[in-house]
């Protein structure tokens, strides 16, 4: 299940992040008429439809999954968070009806109306993005309903939804996104810019692919902070992994890098900056943090991948957006130092930086949040089905969704890896078709 | 006023409908390509390709609804079927999966011959699985052999593996099949491709009539409540009738060539199968012991659920309306354009 998730969270970042390098490319072509814009635009939709074809395909395994192999979760709580659930379909229903029409309509329907079904492609893809992350913010801070010998009373499905962690989650999922497919796209063309520094069609697309993926890469900090300071009070034992604080002190120290020893109940080999997690989390250099020793034994999320995961997530976080405030930067003064051999090498080695950051915060939270499936009420070992034998369907799945993941990295490399030749001097005269 | 169960089931039954009216065909037409011969093979298969290209996605997310309304709605029902099924429902994932992606794929390829048809047979092969296992699914909840509580679940994953489930899922994928030829007629201007599909719409024709017999007999020994509410219910010979009237109704229209009246009666044939096992089953959800009523969340969150549908349904539907008339504006007026 795990596996799937991080399969599927790949194509589910794609298709947020996918339709708006497609529509600012097509809005670029519409006001510019160079055709170099209107040949990406088409090219990314193709690449958008790959991608979302096996995002939907996963999607529909994962919604089953679900209650096949956590039954009683979803009879837990299919009633109190199910409608994030069903307004998700609804979003879902208009990405791919307007993809549609975008990907078969260039020659059927009007500009303005292609523009718009391409922006209603990544509406949908935004709010369906929003819609599932909500459920699993849910699961972080559980709301709207009250325990009754077990049972789920007094359900308030919209409570549910506007749990308490929801406003930080959906924004840093949303932000992350776009960085990580910004990058991954950036990254590609930059490793064809290496090869061939004068072809047009990549520096636009470079020059796209970077402005969406840096301005979200910039703003990630902030919002990494914000929910950082939301699980230091509302989980302080995923936050003591997080962080690898096995004592609870005052004036903590900020730990880079290091390795927890669970036995020891220490973490080791870290650079420790003193009082610095203290001030970040909440605001204070001497205010207490609460370390994992605080927690019955039993109620430990494993700290080791989780520290490690969240210290891989800001390490390339941050490495990401120094890459946006340079590009910036640039693009303001020395334009074309962006194509320049010092600056392209560093953006092609941090695309896939994005997508495996989105993997490690998936890391930090799941992980993090163990041993519950539903924070403090509900822990995995309950959800899981009683089925035996999970090995085979499990094994299946998993060739399954490497085949899948192969045929679609092959398709979209033939897409990128033929580079159209456009004239260096604007590529000017309108799109053909 | 109905309960706000029953407004969720008929809500459930209706995406069902739309999934089969729509994303069935798509399947259907999987199974024509993977059956494609003679000297017009190719230009079948281009045809089909052709069809479902723009609207296979969007056709495909009323099943997502369905089973959203379940486990939202219903989700202790939900959590029954998907233990007490969990071989087929597997199963269908994965035919689920292959024949999106492997349509996804195979369309990059048209223009190639080795890839396309790689991708193709896989598309295809899938397109033919996939419905029986689906049908296989709806017998099994019809049955009356899945335990309420699966908790006390003791391992007999079989209860779908007998003959009345598999002899419903051979009904959707003959219905399947049959409504992708109906409707491929219309998406065509050639009459040797109009009448390669009238002939593979007549054939399938008789195979879901003969079945719409076949099924109930079966239901007899297979699944007796089950029949005993299909048979002697008060609306039982009425949507008998009905849909004796639209077979035959479509059976006629093919043989006169009377394509878009065949559309409308194969459409209605399908409803109507569909209706009549919908009040066949209510109002259990899972025979034998859970009923919609039963499983129902809590009154909040269904009426929050009904809401959201009826907003989604006026947001939606001029969007699906839009997408339909851009893609099939010839197909639905039966007129197509002078190619240029």
């Amino acid at each position: 299940m795990a596996m799937l998730f991080a399969f599927h969270i790949i194509f589910a970042v794609a298709g947020m992040g996918m339709p708006v390098l497609m529509v600012v490319a097509e809005a670029t072509f519409r006001k510019t008429g160079k055709a170099v814009y209107h040949e990406l635009a088409r090219r990314w939709a193709r690449g958008t439809a790959v991608l979302f074809a096996v995002g939907a395909v996963s999607g529909t395994v994962l919604s089953f999954e679900l209650g096949l192999l956590w039954p009683r979760f979803m009879e837990f709580s299919g009633g109190i968070i199910g409608l994030p659930f069903a307004l998700e379909g609804f979003a879902f229903f208009a990405e791919a009806i307007f993809l549609g029409i975008y990907l078969y309509g260039w020659e059927k329907v009007s500009p303005l109306l292609h523009l718009l079904s391409g922006g209603a492609v990544a509406l949908g893809g935004i709010l369906s993005g929003i819609f599932v992350v909500t459920a699993n913010a849910w699961m972080n801070s559980p709301a709207g309903f009250t325990l009754l010998d077990g049972r789920p009373v007094d359900i308030s499905p919209l409570a549910a939804m506007l749990n308490p962690a929801w406003k930080t989650e959906t924004v840093h999922m949303t932000l992350a996104a776009f960085a990580a497919t910004g990058f991954a796209v950036a990254g590609i063309h930059a490793f064809m810019l290496l090869r061939n520094r004068e072809n047009l069609f990549h520096r636009r697309a470079l020059a796209i692919a970077l402005s969406v993926g840096g301005v979200a890469a910039v703003l990630q900090p902030v919002s990494g902070d914000f929910s950082a300071r939301f699980v230091a009070r509302n989980q302080p034992a995923k936050f003591a992994a997080m962080e690898g604080q096995f004592r609870t002190e005052r004036g903590a120290p900020i730990r880079i890098g290091g390795i927890p020893d669970v036995d020891r109940r220490t973490t080791r080999y870290a650079i420790e900056i003193p009082r610095a997690l203290s001030l970040l989390a909440f605001h204070d250099p001497d205010a207490e943090v609460k370390g994992l020793s605080e927690f019955p034994r039993d109620e430990w999320p494993n700290p080791v991948p989780v520290h490690l995961a969240f210290q891989f997530m800001v390490a390339s976080g941050t490495a990401m957006s120094l890459l946006s405030l340079a590009a910036g930067l640039f693009a303001w003064r020395k334009r074309e130092w962006l194509f320049h051999r010092h600056f392209l090498l560093p953006v092609a080695v941090c695309g896939p930086l994005g997508i495996l950051s989105v993997e490690a915060g998936w890391v930090v939270t799941e992980l993090g949040r163990q041993p519950w499936a539903i924070h403090g009420v509900m822990r995995t070992a309950d959800a899981v089905t009683t089925v035996g034998g999970l090995a085979i369907p499990f094994a299946f799945f998993s060739l399954l969704y490497l085949a899948l993941g192969i045929s679609a990295a092959w398709l979209l490399k033939r897409e990128v890896s033929a580079s159209p030749a456009f004239p260096l001097d604007g590529g000017g005269g309108k799109g053909a078709g | 006023m109905p309960s706000l169960p029953s407004l969720l089931a008929g809500a459930l039954l209706g995406s069902l409908v739309f999934y089969a009216l729509l994303g069935g065909a798509d399947f259907g037409g999987g199974v024509w390509d993977l059956l494609a011969r003679g000297p017009r093979a190719g230009a079948q298969r281009r045809l089909i390709a052709h069809a479902i290209g723009p609207v296979w996605e969007t056709n495909h997310i009323w099943l997502i609804i369905a089973i959203v309304v379940l486990f939202t709605g219903f989700p202790p029902a939900f959590a029954a079927i998907s233990t007490a099924l969990f071989v087929p429902l597997t199963l269908l994932l994965a035919g689920i999966v292959l024949r999106g992606a492997a349509f996804a794929f195979h369309a990059y390829h048209l223009h190639e011959e080795t890839g396309a048809v790689r991708w193709g047979t896989l598309f295809a092969g899938a397109s033919l699985v996939t419905p029986v296992l689906l049908g296989l699914t709806i017998g099994a909840l019809s049955s009356g052999r899945i335990e309420a509580d699966p908790l006390a679940f003791t391992g007999d994953t079989a209860s779908w593996l007998a003959p009345f489930p598999l002899s419903v899922g051979a009904l959707t994928l003959a219905a399947f099949s049959y409504l992708a030829a109906v409707y491929l007629i219309l998406e065509t201007e050639d009459p040797g491709l109009r009448s390669d599909f009238r002939i593979r719409a007549l054939w399938s024709a008789a195979a879901v009539a003969f079945l719409s017999v076949f099924v109930p007999v079966i239901a007899a020994g297979g699944a007796p409540d089950f029949y005993r509410a299909l048979t002697g219910s008060d609306w039982s010979v009425g949507v008998m009738m009905f849909n004796a009237t639209a077979a035959l109704g479509a059976y006629v229209s093919l043989l006169l060539f009377a394509y878009r009246i065949a559309r409308l009666c194969a459409a209605a044939q399908v409803v109507l199968i569909l209706l009549g096992w919908g009040l066949a089953q209510f109002p259990f959800l899972v025979r034998p012991s859970i009923t919609f009523a039963s499983a129902a969340s809590p009154p909040a969150t269904l009426r929050l659920l009904l809401l959201s549908l009826a907003g989604g349904a006026v947001l939606l539907f001029p969007a699906v309306f839009l997408l339909m008339r851009i893609f099939k504006k010839e197909a639905l007026s039966g007129r197509h354009r002078q190619k240029p």
